[in-house]
């Protein structure tokens, strides 16, 4: 069956999804991620959608349960690149992703999770002295 | 009002809500719709086909791109012999469904289409029509 990849990048992980996603291949992106959190540490996960066309409520739907599962497991969702015409789109079907972070492309989606990185480091910092 | 182009697709597994979502694409770029018109289009086409093959059982969607007084426009006739919706009202409603869902499917799509009708009794599946004009 075919899987999207998942990128390490430092303490995050990134997801590009590149293909006009069925919903076997949104649920299995699902599981992969949660487990590939574990694994590799992650604080973050990036999650790239500016080659989709559609964001339907399965995809909607599939975007609000990573980040739900990704928080419980102390990382940070940002779903960036959505394009104008999906974002119309996606409140006018009633769906506004209310539990995802978001960001207008990767550099930025990477400074949010970084910048909340470094604030959860000072805290800890903070707690030592 | 005349049909000029038309394609049918099958609904029975989650690969062809892909197939339909593809018909509705390229008949949406031939109406001649904006960015915008096909994304809310192509949207509510795949919230009907999940609906079709989730609740319905499987069925099928007809495509076609039409022209009514020299308007150009997508029409979408997805229908199905599954258990049928008993209130449709009721249906309609965001947050309702009956199954694993959201329930924004049927509200939704009727929400991105311009036209929207729908044909359904218990026992004998549902027939659901819309359209985007230019």
């Amino acid at each position: 069956m075919d899987r999207i990849p998942i990128l390490k990048f430092g303490n995050a992980l990134l997801v590009t999804i590149q293909v006009d996603m069925h919903d076997r291949l949104a649920t299995a992106l699902e599981e992969d991620l949660t487990s590939k959190i574990v694994d590799a540490n992650a604080k973050g996960v990036l999650i790239d959608i500016s080659a989709l066309e559609i964001v339907d409520s399965f995809i909607g739907r599939m975007l609000d349960n990573i980040a739900a599962v990704s928080r419980i497991l102390d990382a940070d969702t940002v779903v960036v690149g959505m394009r104008p015409a999906v974002a119309i789109t996606l409140v006018e079907l009633g769906l506004s992703l209310t539990g995802v972070k978001t960001a207008l492309n990767v550099e930025r989606g990477m400074a949010l999770i970084h910048a909340r990185l470094t604030t959860s480091e000072s805290e800890d910092d903070d707690a030592e002295e | 009002m005349t049909t000029q182009k038309s394609e049918k697709v099958d609904i029975r597994s989650s690969d062809d809500v892909v197939r339909v979502r593809q018909a509705a694409r390229t008949l949406a770029l031939g109406a001649g719709l904006s960015l915008v018109d096909q994304t809310k289009i192509i949207t509510a086409a795949s919230e009907l086909a999940r609906n079709t093959l989730d609740y319905g059982g499987g069925g099928s969607v007809l495509a076609e791109l039409v022209e009514v007084a020299g308007r150009r426009g997508l029409r979408l006739t997805f229908e199905d012999q599954g258990p049928g919706i008993a209130d449709i009202e009721v249906a309609l409603k965001d947050g309702f469904t009956s199954g694993k869902g959201m329930g924004l499917g049927l509200g939704g799509a009727k929400r991105l289409s311009n036209e929207f009708s729908i044909h359904s009794k218990p026992g004998e599946g549902t027939k659901v029509v819309i359209a985007r004009w230019k």
